[in-house]
């Protein structure tokens, strides 16, 4: 049967025929859709780990016992899971283990643009690519067959149009595989030097072999057409190249480390000028020019953001596809926005009011770094927000540290925020921590976390208690409030920042997105008693619109949650009738 | 039908990716290949969004370039201006007249356009518009704008109108089905 799937759907379906057991994961842009839909498995157990490390340790533990195992995440996440990714290099699997990860060029949803295939250079791990949704089912499967053949964990990467575009896939059948059988093998599995200098040497010879097989396997392919042009290329930066160039030739690699030296050599020989086509860094270039190959690649085309047809023939042909377009005429950006009704606004309503210094955080909330909250100062990595804070307050003095906070979402604070919490607690800080508790992990499309109290499949599960937590480590202070009631949550930021002693703030109010969520339906102004004072317009609302004369509420966004008339002065904000 | 490349552009939380899905469902039912790239995560969320929709006998990139897209359907005024350059000489523009104010007009640091549909009327030659949120309210269900702007779709396309219906029959959910199939002949008669 034949299927539109999305290419991240599709490494879901490729994970369920390979028979793997256990799936895990954190959710992250472009990531999350795959063990969403592996989810929908019932013959696969998968779970939202905590973070990324977690994870991947987890699907270590599940192949070293013998069960296939697929850990997925997005490039950034592999930063988090590197630990355990260096040193399952040098133990191996039992059955297969396959590690997904996303990058995204262009940086959609991103802090950064890494190139993750450095990783499987810098592990000794070999590496994967597809260009669609079918490669993307076929080539897991055929990863956890080198996985088990070579003994090594493999990775398999993706990027953003990848994941995220739709193609058509043909569906197979779940193969039955049952758990290798489980020997304990500490020379293999357990790494203190004397055992880990010997398994250095298995990657070694491990990573010779693969480099041969990459010469041999049918991931790599050469599609022969013109000769006087050869390209070399892969993923999505493969079908950029098919558009471009037409009928030339390609050496098409679906394994992307170790490269197949001789291949690329067979290949070069033919050809008369050769490009390389990648997208962000020279991996493939750098290589093939130690070969003693001559390339055009980065000497055109750049090393950052994504590529696309036009933009190859415009940097290598100096052409691109135009259309019309309508002159004189100014588009506004649109740049994303926190919906309406979102809990965040209160909280940065009040945190603007008092012209805090805000030490940021990964979640919908960054956004409250753009106009026109504009209440964030910093932004770098999932949990940094309390690190950050401490480090401010360390270097810069408790007065400073008194007018600055750290934020950060339920989920982010599960991943890599209690760790940040302990240390302010143990190094005598006074950061004051907001949590952002919105019941949900919402930027990533709601995925289920541990303070929610259901799992990936929406079964009732023991929830993280955050006070508890909170107060387990070390914090006295911790108030819960919720950021909609304005006036409460402002005095309690202002003891709490004031408080000669750590404090955590529990921001407590669903995503407005949630199905459970029930608002009163739009409201309206009432222009007889509107003053434009434009107070509303502080808490920066999409749905609310100054027309100059008036201000107007627009119907088909707001979702009436009331925020707007709670600033009001003149209570010339109500629900709007019938 | 040898190839058509579609763009449907609007703002993030208006339903394009359920309009995407179900115009690439369509195609896959008369076998051709297809690709429908999408926007997940931060871009998401209130910014503008873009979809394409590659149909034809062999699609290579998912992304449709400047002066490449047979049809634009735009489920807001100010993305179809700012899409438009991607039409054809001869595509088509179908508009939503819905206007969503971004945040630097929100905050009074630009202005909203004036006068868009008639521009885009004078630079394009095929340009069809409608008021999808209107017919969506009448339909009793201010979330079938995009139903209606499928409906507007499929009579500019030359593919069987059952094979429409059989689509948003698999897609959109049950509770929810007869509205959509009511908003989907709303846009198709005004075609």
């Amino acid at each position: 049967m034949k299927k539109l799937m999305l290419g991240n759907e599709a490494v879901a379906r490729g994970a369920y025929e390979a028979g793997v057991k256990v799936a895990t994961a954190y959710p992250g842009t472009p990531s999350t859709e795959i063990t969403e839909n592996i989810a929908k498995y019932d013959e696969v157990y998968s779970e939202w780990s905590p973070n990324e490390k977690v994870a991947l340790e987890v699907a270590i533990g599940s192949s070293i016992a013998g069960g296939r195992a697929i850990c997925s995440m997005k490039h950034v996440g592999l930063n988090v899971a590197a630990d355990p990714l260096f040193t399952v290099s040098y133990t191996g699997v039992n059955a297969g283990l396959v590690i997904m990860v996303a990058d995204d060029p262009g940086m959609h949803s991103s802090q950064n643009e890494q190139d993750s295939r450095m990783y499987a250079k810098a592990s000794k791990i070999p590496m994967v690519e597809p260009s669609d949704s079918e490669e993307c089912k076929e080539y897991v499967k055929e990863a956890f067959e080198i996985s088990e053949k070579f003994d090594t964990p493999v990775l398999f990467r993706l990027s953003t149009r990848i994941s995220h575009s739709q193609s058509i896939v043909e569906i197979g059948d779940r193969e039955d595989i049952a758990l290798r059988e489980y020997k304990k093998d500490p020379d293999k599995y357990v790494m203190m030097p004397a055992m880990a200098r010997k398994r250095h040497v298995a990657v070694e010879n491990r990573m010779a072999a693969l480099a041969e097989f990459s010469n041999t396997t049918p991931l790599n392919r050469i599609e022969w057409g013109n000769t006087d042009v050869g390209v070399i290329t892969s993923g999505i930066a493969y079908q950029y190249a098919r558009e471009a160039f037409g009928d030339v030739s390609y050496l098409k690699l679906g394994m992307i480390y170790p490269l197949p030296d001789k291949l690329i050599k067979e290949f070069s020989e033919k050809v008369k000028v050769l490009y390389v086509i990648e997208e962000l860094e020279p991996f493939f270039e750098d290589h093939i020019k130690k070969l003693g190959i001559k390339v055009i690649g980065k000497d055109v085309l750049p090393v950052m953001g994504e590529y696309s047809a036009n933009l190859i023939r415009e940097k290598v042909f100096g052409n691109q596809s135009t259309g019309k377009k309508i002159e004189g005429i100014g588009t506004p950006v649109r740049p994303p926005v926190m919906c309406p009704g979102c809990p965040h606004r209160g909280m940065f309503y009040v945190l603007n009011k008092l012209k805090l210094t805000v030490s940021g955080d990964i979640g919908c909330y960054t956004l409250g770094a753009l106009p026109p909250t504009q209440a964030m100062d910093t932004c770098v990595c999932m949990g940094a927000s309390i690190g950050a804070a401490h480090g401010m307050e360390k270097s810069r003095g408790k007065e400073f540290g008194s007018k600055t906070v750290a934020i950060l979402g339920d989920s982010t604070f599960v991943h890599s925020g209690i760790t940040g919490l302990v240390n302010v607690v143990y190094n005598k800080g006074n950061s004051t921590v907001i949590i952002l508790d919105n019941s949900i992990t919402g930027m990533t499309g709601h995925q289920h976390n541990p303070t929610t109290g259901f799992t990936i499949k929406g079964e009732p599960t023991r929830q993280v208690d955050l006070e508890k937590l909170c107060h387990a480590v070390g914090v006295d202070r911790v108030k819960v409030v919720d950021p909609f009631n304005l006036k409460e949550f402002e005095k309690t930021v202002r003891e709490e920042i004031a408080a000669d002693e750590p404090s955590v703030v529990i921001s407590q109010r669903p995503c407005a997105l949630l199905k459970n969520v029930k608002f009163e339906g739009p409201h309206k102004i009432i222009n007889e008693k509107c003053k434009k004072c434009k107070m509303c317009m502080k808490i920066g609302c999409p749905a609310i619109v100054d027309f100059g004369d008036h201000i107007e509420i627009n119907d088909a966004l707001c979702v009436g949650c009331g925020l707007c008339s709670k600033v009001c002065n003149f209570d010339a904000i109500e629900k709007a009738g019938e | 039908m040898d190839k058509c490349n579609i763009m449907i552009v609007g703002v993030g939380g208006q339903g394009t990716l359920l309009a995407s899905r179900v115009i690439g469902n369509v195609a896959l039912k008369q076998n051709y290949d297809v690709k429908v790239s999408e926007v997940h995560g931060m871009s998401q969320r209130g910014g503008s969004v873009v979809t394409y929709v590659k149909i034809g006998d062999k699609v290579y990139s998912p992304i449709i370039e400047k002066g490449e897209a047979d049809i634009i359907i735009a489920f807001e005024m100010l993305e179809a201006l700012r899409w438009a350059e991607y039409l054809k000489e001869d595509g088509k523009l179908l508009v939503n007249e819905q206007k969503i104010n971004p945040m630097p007009v929100i905050i009074g640091k630009e202005k909203y356009p004036e006068n868009i549909m008639e521009k885009l009327r004078e630079n394009y030659k095929n340009v069809i518009s409608l008021d999808a949120l209107k017919i969506a309210k009448e339909c009793k269900n201010i979330k079938a704008v995009n139903t209606v702007l499928i409906g507007l779709l499929a009579k500019s396309m030359n593919i069987d109108k059952e094979l429409w219906i059989e689509s948003l029959k698999e897609i959109v959910p049950q509770k929810a089905l007869d509205v959509n199939l009511k908003a989907f002949e709303e846009g198709y008669s005004r075609g």
